[in-house]
C-alpha cells in the first residue's frame, strides 16, 4: 500500500477497502487543515515528507494495529499544498466490534503523529511562513490537545530533542 | 599504509524542512572520521554554515530506521536528520 498521496484523500474509498461481512464496526478519523494555529490565522499548509521512511513507518504502524486488534486498517496522508478544510490524514479501521475498531483507529493516528517523518509549513494570513513544531505548540497553549489527546504522547516521541531550543518560525 | 586501514566513512546525509533551510542543502555527502557514529556526523553537520541552528541531539534515522546518537555508521549509509515531526 502507498500511504502518502499528493491528491485529495477519499475516505469512502478507505472505508470500502477495509469493510467485510465479518467486520461489524468501522471507525474513521480525518485530520483537516485548520484556519488558525497558536491564535494566528492560517491560509494554507504545505506538507513534506521523507518519503521512503514515512512509507516504511506507516506500514509498521498499520501492521502493529492490525495485529493487536485483529483489525483491517487503511491509512493515507497528504503531501503538498493543502487549503483550509482539506483532509491531511484519513484512517479507516474495521473490526468485528466497535471497541477494537476505535482503539485501532486511535492508535494509528497517535503513532502517525509521533513517528512518521512528515513536516508542515504554515502560510499565515499576514504573509509570513513558519515550520510547525507540535511540541512547542503544546507547551505554549495546549490548544492542539483536541487532536493529540493523551498529551504526553509527543513528549515520549522524541526524548532526544527535548532540549532543543530551535525555533525556525518566520 | 594499506587501503583497508582508511578509518573514514563516507555517508549520504539528508536534511528536511527547517534543517534543509538552515544548511541550504537537502543532501550532503560527508566523510566521518573513526569512530564513525551518528554523533560524530552531527558534529560535522553542526560545524557547517547554518549548522548551529540545529539542536545538539536532533532525531536521526539511518537507512530508514530511527537510531540513537551512539549508533555506528557504515560506508554508504543514508543518514537522515529529522526536524520535529509534524504529521497528521
Amino acid at each position: 500500500m502507498t500511504f502518502l498521496l499528493d491528491r485529495p484523500l477519499d475516505l469512502d474509498r478507505l472505508v470500502a477497502a477495509v469493510s467485510a461481512p465479518e467486520r461489524g464496526a468501522v471507525a474513521c478519523f480525518v485530520g483537516v487543515v485548520r484556519d488558525h494555529d497558536q491564535g494566528k490565522p492560517v491560509r494554507r499548509l504545505e506538507y513534506s515528507a521523507y518519503g521512503p521512511m514515512a512509507e516504511a513507518e506507516c506500514g509498521r504502524i498499520v501492521a502493529e494495529a492490525s495485529a493487536r486488534w485483529t483489525a483491517e486498517i487503511a491509512l493515507e496522508h497528504r503531501v503538498g499544498m493543502l487549503e483550509i478544510g482539506d483532509a491531511a490524514v484519513a484512517i479507516a479501521a474495521a473490526a468485528p466490534h466497535r471497541d477494537a475498531a476505535f482503539a485501532a483507529c486511535r492508535y494509528v493516528i497517535e503513532q502517525v503523529k509521533r513517528r512518521v517523518p512528515i513536516w508542515k509549513r504554515e502560510y499565515y494570513a499576514d504573509g509570513t511562513v513558519g515550520w510547525v513544531d507540535p511540541k512547542k505548540a503544546d507547551r505554549r497553549t495546549g490548544e492542539q490537545a483536541d487532536r493529540r489527546t493523551g498529551g504526553q504522547a509527543d513528549g515520549e516521541a522524541a526524548p532526544a530533542e527535548s532540549g532543543s531550543q530551535n525555533d525556525w518560525g518566520v | 599504509m594499506t587501503v583497508s586501514s582508511d578509518p573514514t566513512v563516507s555517508v549520504r546525509v539528508l536534511l528536511f524542512a527547517s534543517y534543509a533551510e538552515a544548511l541550504g542543502h537537502a543532501s550532503l555527502t560527508l566523510m566521518v572520521p573513526a569512530p564513525a557514529t551518528v554523533a560524530a556526523l552531527l558534529r560535522l553537520v553542526r560545524a557547517r554554515p547554518g549548522g548551529e541552528l540545529l539542536p545538539e541531539r536532533p532525531l536521526c534515522a539511518v537507512n530508514l530506521e530511527q537510531v540513537r546518537p551512539d549508533s555506528p555508521l557504515q560506508p554508504g549509509d543514508e543518514v537522515a536528520i529529522l526536524p520535529p515531526l509534524a504529521g497528521g
